[in-house]
């Protein structure tokens, strides 16, 4: 089924090495050799080597996102949700390179990616405010919400791991599909296409782990203590970005 | 029937009804997500950067009922376990 777990290159004591495993850490010290190398000369100056000047535009970008996302400070969710972001678009970018296989099409990596995020909202939720106020969490609007907010959870951390999983593995499994089928010209559309995919999961993937971060430390945001207005409802339930967003640009306009 | 024949039919039919059903909800939701933001940039382009974000944000998460009906009608296709289930009994 062209998965990267199926592919496996040899065994290393009680570890088989599957291509995942390999490719993970390929593309790992990749990235971390690539940034050590690039940032070992950097300057201050007007004049930029082009890759520090890369580097500066990602991780500018990648702090703006936050900052709007999360109307936070962006410095302490940089490094977790940057470096989701440039893992998972590194990965899928790199699908060009014939014979690599992404390693998040396999459920495995997205699984973990899903975990790490699990458990980075309430080490940032507590962190943050404190163990108490990030557990009355839990039982905002009422009481009777706690099942559903623990549930919503675990599903979230699902849909994460099962969402970029998916949609990375389709784009493999119709590429392979097709080229059986139409050899010629259509595999390089449907190529591109999953290079667009690629990049938009990552992106959605950093995004929603950012929600979600934010979700759990935005209680202060609303000034007041538990539940004052709907407001604050809103800020704490997970969809509430675009609402607050919604607000803010009703403000500037009006 | 054997066994084994049922539970290829079962799986193919099933699967296939699964990616057809399960693709049109988020498929009509996709559209009117696509066509309100639309209409929202034509009213407010200077908040399209906004718009465009929590729109991506979204779909990606009307699409992920799709890519379960999809992820699911590949188990089924090609990594059944009923399947090798039935196959390990009649090889042994």
């Amino acid at each position: 089924m062209n998965s990267p777990d199926a592919l496996v290159f040899g065994q290393l004591g009680p570890l088989a090495l599957s291509a995942t495993l390999v490719y993970t850490w390929a593309l790992m010290a990749l990235l971390v050799f690539g940034s050590w190398l690039v940032t070992r000369r950097l300057s201050t100056g007007v004049e930029l080597s082009a890759w520090q000047n890369l580097l500066e535009v990602l991780v500018d970008a990648i702090r703006d996102q936050i900052r709007e996302v999360s109307r936070q400070p962006p410095d302490p969710y940089l490094p977790f949700v940057g470096s989701l972001f440039v893992f998972i678009a590194a990965s899928n970018l790199l699908a060009i390179i014939p014979g690599y296989l992404p390693p998040t099409a396999s459920l495995s990596t997205t699984t973990a990616l899903a975990i790490a995020v699990f458990i980075a909202v309430p080490v940032f939720g507590v962190a943050r405010e404190g163990f108490g106020a990030y557990l009355r969490h839990y039982l905002r609007p009422s009481f009777f919400m706690l099942p559903f907010n623990i549930i919503g959870e675990v599903s979230r951390t699902i849909a994460l791991a099962v969402r970029l999983y998916g949609n990375i593995m389709s784009g493999s499994v119709i590429a392979a599909l097709l080229l059986s089928l139409v050899p010629f010209f259509v595999p390089i559309l449907i190529q591109l296409f999953g290079l667009l995919i690629g990049m938009v999961q990552a992106y959605i993937f950093a995004v929603l782990a950012m929600v979600y971060i934010a979700s759990a430390t935005a209680v202060r945001r609303g000034g007041g203590d538990a539940g004052d207005g709907v407001d604050e409802h809103e800020d704490a339930a997970e969809s509430a970005n675009p609402d607050a967003q919604g607000s803010a640009i009703g403000d500037e306009n009006g | 029937m054997d066994e084994a024949t049922l539970i290829g039919v079962a799986s193919i039919v099933t699967a296939g009804l699964t990616i057809a059903i399960g693709s049109i909800a988020p498929a009509i939701g996709e559209g009117r997500a696509v066509a309100q933001a639309l209409a929202a940039i034509a009213q407010q382009p200077d908040a399209s950067g906004t718009i465009t974000r929590t729109l991506f944000v979204g779909l990606a998460m009307v699409e992920s009922t799709a890519i379960y009906c999809f992820v699911v009608a590949l188990i089924l296709l090609f990594a059944n376990p009923f399947w090798e289930q039935a196959l390990t009994r009649a090889g042994g």
